[in-house]
């Protein structure tokens, strides 16, 4: 077995000024195997692999590849040494074709010139190794991030890398996607690589992986074989504490019809004819593949992207909703999907993220906005989603994903919406935040508030919401009760137009 | 933030807990952090020695009154900056605003007037002139946003289009009734009186009226960014547009509002730059937004975006005309003047940046 062991991280340890981020952790990465790293968010585990990949010089400890330590010093001589990593944020040259990204830093050369066709050539042997079919010559910005995500994949394969970090590589991929990954990575396993998969979804972690490592508050928790891992048993490792539920028990009512939306069609994008409606108290769910329209739809309502046709009304009163602005007039919020792009000000304060939408609130004799309320308000809701943060004066980048997304949702319910459209509120946050929110969304609909969620993890769909509308190619392909579905039936509709 | 006293008893008590390595570190940072105040310092001890002159109430009443005649176009200027722009238009607005206002209160019985058809210079009409120059800056500047915020071009072009545009108009007007370029002389005494009649010495430096506008301005703009719906809205394009635009912000208005308050800051400018000069030339202006941009720069206004705070602002000018001041008593060359300015724009935004980076 000891010649089996290709990577070894022993004992080792990272401080920050006041944080301990890793607190004496050690990791074995046998060949030829998937070994997990769980943990909650802060649990250390990007840390540990910014300390395998030098972006973080670590205090302590010793790593080890098929024996020889090893020190790096930056990503790139981590993957000139065969040990590479596909991020869960994609930084890629997106105004660069999809060569130009595999190949950067190490163009293939004839003489002074670069050898295009060679890099074609190699490009495509890649591709076709890992039955990839995107066009080396597409420029990345116009690929869908499923698609990138591919492309550096790819990148990793092309360094003959020996070993592959995945970190939340689903989390933008849909269940189909998910499978082609997981292909890729068993074809990987099967030729001697060993991979380290990062990621909070139990039941990929539990079929793709051989070993499960878990961490917690910056150490080393578990490390255990994958098939003796019970999902609870997971869970416990990694919030030391029991969560027997995953999702809070529903106890909201619906009520009447008040929201409708009919005949939805998009002027630039591919939305066609959607038609629903969501009742008072109800949890409207929107499930769908990667790029099925499901954002757009929510856009489109909200009014930030241009509608061709289409009526939306609020208990049979239309509403226009021509701009972000006037949505808000009419009691829509927009919990968007991307949330460090069009979600957070990263830069400005949590108080300031907290009001920006609902500054009438404070507004004093038409001229000045009152400094005590704005205080007050940004308070009530830290305190009332027990967001983790210093102070109010905290700039909300330093926050984690969590904690973010608790100010965003905040900053809306103070513009006191009445229609919730949710994009992806869970994404890229740890398990027990989940729960917090999930009690959340059902907190608004028990208060009648009506909303309508985006989400890619199906079981989410089932455990929060009362109806699921399920999209496809830009139009809507079916409904379906939550309580009586399954994800069979979903993703047979999901599949409707493709 | 609220307490300094805490804040700092707070930060003692964690370097206390620190091991030597990142004690070093944060010895580092703290000096690098404010490198520009510490070297301010040091010049300004050097100068002292140098010159004693340089701490006497005269000097400090001419920092001052340099300080209130270029702090309205840096605040102008600045939220330019807050919204990731800049505005190169800032100088020939001044210009051109200068001239107009030169043109509209020469004396009655000036030789050389202008403008022959305009009424003799009263209260009134010295009201209108201040109004006039303040709305042409504020329509140069409503050009920039509507073009900025509309066709999504990036304020430098934007700005450079205007910048060359009002060199033109002011070329032109000064060729108007015959006047064929010369400079606009013979200003009204009342419109001397207005902004130039001493409220107190400092030292032997008389301090003009304008110093109390420029304190009111300043007081104004520290109210629009810190306490209104506009400045907020403000911060928060600069910060991040797209969230912006989501939150309901509507970012057209706000660019288009940011630039035109600065335009109409750089009238007000050119209304005091009138008085200032004299006798206002076609270059009147020129490159004064260089100044005002590197007075944002030094006084931690960045071009990151969404960051700036008006006692920045203030600090920045100050600091930048301490700097000419010591300069010019030192006896320094005009031509090391320029390449002292650059050097130290260069180091300010470095240094700044740096606070931006990612520590890893």
């Amino acid at each position: 077995m000891e010649q089996d062991v290709l990577l070894r991280m022993e004992g080792i340890c990272k401080s920050f000024p006041g944080v301990k981020a890793l607190d004496n952790v050690s990791l074995t990465v046998h060949r030829g195997t998937v070994h997990a790293l769980m943990g909650e968010n802060g649990a250390g585990k990007s840390t540990l692999m910014k300390c395998l990949f030098g972006i973080y010089a670590k205090d302590k400890g010793s790593i080890y590849l098929e024996g020889q330590e090893i020190n790096f010093k930056s990503s790139k001589e981590a993957l000139d040494n065969g040990v590479a990593m596909v991020h869960q944020e994609l930084n890629q040259a997106l105004k660069r074709n999809v060569m130009d990204n595999i190949w950067l830093g190490r163009y293939p050369t004839k003489g002074i010139a670069v050898d295009e066709k060679k890099m074609y050539k190699d490009t495509m042997a890649v591709f076709k190794e890992l039955d990839i079919n995107v066009d080396p010559y597409r420029i990345m910005s116009t690929m869908p991030v499923s698609q990138r995500q591919m492309v550096e994949i790819a990148k990793a394969v092309s360094y003959n890398s020996k070993v592959i970090v995945f970190d939340e590589p689903t989390s933008s991929l849909t269940e189909e996607e998910v499978e082609h990954l997981f292909k890729i990575i068993n074809m990987l396993r099967d030729r001697g690589v060993g991979i380290i998969y990062i990621s909070h979804k139990m039941a990929e972690i539990k079929r793709i992986s051989d070993y499960i490592t878990v961490m917690r508050d910056g150490q080393w928790v578990a490390t255990r074989p994958a098939a003796e891992l019970e999902m609870s048993e997971i869970i416990r490792l990694m919030v030391g504490r029991e969560l027997t539920n995953q999702f809070p028990p529903k106890t909201n009512v619906p009520g009447d019809v008040y929201l409708r939306v009919e005949h939805l069609t998009g002027m630039y994008n591919q939305l066609r004819d959607v038609s629903f409606t969501a009742r008072r108290g109800e949890i409207l769910g929107l499930a769908g593949l990667d790029s099925s329209g499901r954002t757009e739809t929510l856009e489109s309502i909200f009014g930030i992207r241009t509608r061709k046709d289409g009526i939306i009304s609020l208990d049979d009163q239309p509403c226009f909703n021509r701009s972000a602005g006037e949505s808000i007039k009419n009691g829509f919020a927009l919990l968007t999907e991307e949330r460090r792009a069009t979600g957070i000000f990263g830069g400005l304060n949590i108080r300031e993220n907290t009001v920006i939408s609902s500054l009438k609130r404070h507004l004093r004799f038409g001229l000045y906005l009152s400094e005590k309320t704005q205080r007050e308000d940004t308070q009530h809701y830290i305190d009332a989603m027990r967001t983790k943060t210093p102070s109010q004066e905290t700039k909300i980048r330093t926050l984690s994903g969590g904690n973010q997304q608790k100010v965003i949702i905040g900053r809306w319910l103070l513009t006191e919406p009445e229609v919730l459209l949710l994009d992806e509120p869970t994404r890229g946050i740890d398990v027990g935040a989940k729960y917090e929110i999930y009690q959340l969304i059902l907190d608004l609909a028990n208060k009648g508030k009506t909303v309508i969620m985006v989400s890619s993890e199906m079981p989410e769909l089932l455990g929060v919401c009362d109806r699921i509308v399920v999209m496809s190619g830009g139009r809507v392909a079916g409904e379906v009760d939550a309580r009586n579905t399954t994800q069979e039936e979903i993703m047979t509709l999901a599949a409707k137009y493709v | 933030m609220a307490n300094p006293v805490a804040n700092l008893q707070r930060t003692a008590a964690e370097f206390k807990q620190m091991d030597a390595k990142d004690k070093r570190r944060f010895m580092v940072d703290s000096v690098l952090n404010n490198a520009l105040y510490i070297l301010m310092a040091v010049f300004c001890v050097y100068t002292a020695i140098q010159r004693p002159n340089f701490l006497s109430m005269g000097s400090l009443g001419n920092l001052l009154v340099q300080v209130a005649a270029y702090l309205p176009m840096a605040l102008g200027i600045a939220g330019c900056i807050v919204l990731t722009g800049t505005d190169l238009s800032a100088g020939r607005a001044v210009g051109l605003t200068a001239a107009v206002t030169g043109a509209f209160l020469q004396r009655i019985d000036y030789a050389n007037k202008m403008l022959t058809f305009l009424p003799e210079v009263t209260p009134f009409w010295m009201f209108v002139t201040l109004l006039s120059v303040v709305a042409i800056g504020a329509v140069i500047g409503l050009i920039n946003g509507f073009f900025v915020a509309k066709f999504s071009l990036h304020p430098f072009i934007v700005t450079l289009s205007t910048q060359l545009i009002t060199y033109g108009i002011i070329l032109w007007f000064f060729d108007l009734n015959g006047n064929n370029g010369a400079p606009i002389g013979g200003l009204d005494q009342m419109y001397k009186d207005f902004l130039g009649t001493t409220m107190f010495k400092m030292g032997n430096t008389p301090i003009p009226l304008y110093v109390l506008y420029a304190v009111i301005l300043t007081a104004l703009m520290w109210f629009i960014w810190n306490k209104t719906t506009f400045g907020k809205n403000m911060f928060a394009v600069g910060s991040n547009a797209e969230a912006a635009k989501v939150s309901g912000v509507n970012v057209f208005w706000t660019t288009v509002l940011v630039h035109t308050l600065a335009g109409a800051m750089y009238g007000y400018s050119g209304f005091v730059e009138g008085f200032r000069s004299g006798s206002i030339a076609a270059g009147t202006g020129t490159n004064y937004e260089c100044d005002a941009i590197a007075a944002c720069v030094i006084g931690g206004v960045s071009f990151v975006g969404g960051t700036g705070k008006i006692s920045g602002i203030v600090l920045g000018v100050c600091i930048l005309r301490i700097i000419f001041i010591a300069l010019t008593m030192l006896g320094v060359s005009s031509s090391s003047l320029y390449i002292i300015k650059g050097a130290i724009i260069l180091c300010a935004v470095a240094l700044d940046m740096r606070k931006y980076l990612v520590k890893k």
